[in-house]
């Protein structure tokens, strides 16, 4: 069986720079790669290829065996690719159920008028956070009220409700307190045991160990090195972002 | 935080989000008083002064119920202090242009003809915001000066008097008793506050005067939205400007520029805030009726009418102030 996603050779110049090039690398359902590397590696950029922001200079992106670059954000993520950025892209005057179903927000018909379904967004959002293991204690309460790892959860409960297979996560812990970063954390488990694929781009150590399956490790835009966690300790992974060959 | 703290802060919050509502009872409370004390008799009890708030209300209500829409999505629309004005000369200029017994079918077609008016600016609008990335305050600032050279233009620097009983019964006529132009603002806020409500339009507009990506990740069509908007709040005012034709049997280029700021108020007042994403259609009912009240009740006080400006303005700061109250209480972020 062939890798849930395969990305094959890319590189991106932005102007005269080489931002990224000869990037290779596989995701397959349920793992979780971990895409290591110092600020300005490249992370970023390659992710924007895979979810159709950037076009790729060269290099292409396969997913479930199907050719994905040159689709829209739009395309992408109607595939089943879900990026989840560090802003987290929520409406934070809304309740989870409307960030959750915005854009495909649920209605029914009262008297040949069109209502949103206010009561059953909030009800599937609950259920699908329930099964994240978080309850919110408001369901109509906006966002803004709720932690930093509560509203993690909303974006991945998005992710999981239309049915997501690969979901990548940009820095998801880097503003967050300890005890909501391990609830991210624990987040990312139950994602993978859900099958879904995912790709968690971090430079803190303790996350990258504690969520890796295989780490990919980035330095000024080529891959420096790729290791199982097992295989490999604190400071080989460090030595590999400060840019040391493998 | 503890508990009794929190229960504190909520409460403070629900009497915060509740304050233009305390204020109108608290006025609606001064005034009767006053009356009571100083003339022997009743402030609020008459129909006179209900009717004459009302229509002074609703005034204010077309202008300000697009606003609102257009505030909540984080932009703001100065322009329809003269579209209104355009869309009330426009309609006396097709009337007029429809001789002496114009019937009631070319009464119809000149309020076709004046919103068509402002559709127009309202496209304009939203083409400069949306397409362009100008921002509204500015963009709607431009438009606001081409709207009001065009109805001073197209009127001939006049006001443009009309001899129509259609269009008279339209602005001074009454439905059971409740004058036409309030029946107007009724039904214009009812279908503003299901839009705003109960639609996805709505929630898209929340969302987009919230966190704009948000919105453009889930996929929306953000430039579409931003035009529907400003066309939205074009419509209303234009509508305001057919009522004013309506009331005085004239279309004037400045019909609506008085009620501009008090628009921008009411909406305030209701609850909305500069920054976007919040404010409703009823908190606008209300800031509006608050305005209506503070203009009859001063007048109605005999003192001089000057004072309603500075009456007004002292209700948009504190209005401000719970504002930013509010967004102290939910940490900051709004
Ligand atoms: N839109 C862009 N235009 C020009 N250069 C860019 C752009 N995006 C990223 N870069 C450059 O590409 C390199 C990699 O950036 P980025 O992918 O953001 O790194 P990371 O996410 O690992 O911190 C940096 O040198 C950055 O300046
Ligand atoms: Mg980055």
């Amino acid at each position: 069986m062939s890798a849930l996603l395969q990305v094959k050779g890319l590189k991106k110049r932005f102007g005269g720079n080489e931002a990224v090039s000869n990037v290779n690398f596989e995701v397959n359902a349920g793992e979780c790669v971990v895409l290591a590397g110092d600020n300005g590696a490249g992370k970023s950029t390659v992710i924007k290829m895979i979810s159709g922001v950037y076009t790729p200079t060269e290099g292409e992106v396969y997913f479930d065996g199907n050719l994905l670059t040159g689709q829209s954000p739009e395309g992408v993520r109607n595939a089943g690719i879900e990026t989840i950025y560090q802003d987290l892209s929520l409406a934070d005057n809304l309740d989870p159920g409307l960030n959750l179903y915005l854009g495909r927000e649920k209605t029914k018909s009262v008297m040949g008028f069109t209502f949103l379904d206010r009561a059953q967004m909030r009800k599937d959002a609950a259920e699908v956070m329930k099964g994240l293991g978080i309850v919110v204690p408001d369901p109509s309460a906006p966002v803004r009220d709720l932690s930093g790892g509560q509203r993690q959860a909303i974006a991945i409960a998005r992710a999981i409700h239309w049915k997501a297979k690969l979901v990548i996560m940009d820095e998801p812990t880097a503003a967050l307190g300890v005890p909501e970063q391990r609830e991210v954390m624990a987040l990312i488990h139950r994602l993978k045991e859900q099958g879904v694929g995912i790709i968690l781009i971090s430079h803190n150590l303790p996350d990258i160990f504690a969520a890796a399956d295989r780490i990919i490790v980035l330095a000024r835009g080529v891959v420096g090195g790729e290791r199982r966690p097992a295989e490999t300790n604190d400071e080989e992974i460090v030595r590999l972002m400060m840019g040391a060959t493998a | 935080m503890s508990k009794t703290q929190k229960t504190g802060t909520s409460l403070l919050r629900s009497l915060l989000n509740a304050w233009s509502w305390l204020f109108l009872v608290l006025i609606l409370g001064f005034f009767e008083i006053y009356a009571q004390l100083e003339a022997g008799n009743t402030f609020l009890f008459r129909a006179y002064n209900l009717q004459s708030i009302a229509v002074a209300s609703s005034q204010i209500l077309l202008l300000a119920l697009g606003l609102t829409l257009v505030i909540v999505a984080g932009h703001i629309d100065l322009s329809i202090g003269f579209t209104t004005g355009l869309s009330a000369v426009v309609m006396a200029l097709v009337i007029r242009a429809a001789g002496p017994d114009a019937g009631l079918l070319a009464v119809i077609l000149a309020m076709l003809v004046g919103v068509g008016a402002a559709i127009v600016v309202g496209l304009v609008n939203g083409w400069l915001v949306a397409k362009l990335d100008v921002p509204s305050f500015i963009g709607t600032l431009g438009t606001y000066g081409v709207a009001r050279g065009a109805a001073l233009i197209v009127a001939g620097g006049a006001t443009v008097s009309i001899r129509s009983d259609e269009a008279r019964a339209f602005g001074n006529g009454d439905l059971l008793g409740v004058p036409i132009p309030v029946v107007v603002a009724i039904v214009l806020a009812v279908g503003c506050h299901y839009l705003l409500t109960y639609t996805k339009f709505g929630v898209h507009t929340y969302a987009l005067g919230a966190n704009r990506a948000s919105v453009e990740r889930a996929g929306v069509d953000v430039n579409k939205l931003l035009i529907k908007l400003f066309v939205i709040s074009a419509v209303t005012a234009g509508i305001g400007g057919l009522v004013y034709t309506g009331r005085f049997s004239a279309g004037a280029a400045n019909a609506g520029e008085p009620i501009l700021l008090y628009a921008v108020a009411a909406v305030f007042i209701g609850g909305a805030s500069l920054t976007g994403g919040q404010g409703t259609i009823i908190g606008t009912v209300i800031g509006a009726i608050i305005i209506a009240v503070i203009q009859f009740g001063l007048v109605f006080t005999g003192l001089p009418p000057y004072w309603q400006f500075v009456a007004v303005g002292l209700v948009i700061i504190v209005a401000v102030l719970v504002d930013q109250s509010k967004s102290k209480l939910t940490g900051g972020r709004v």
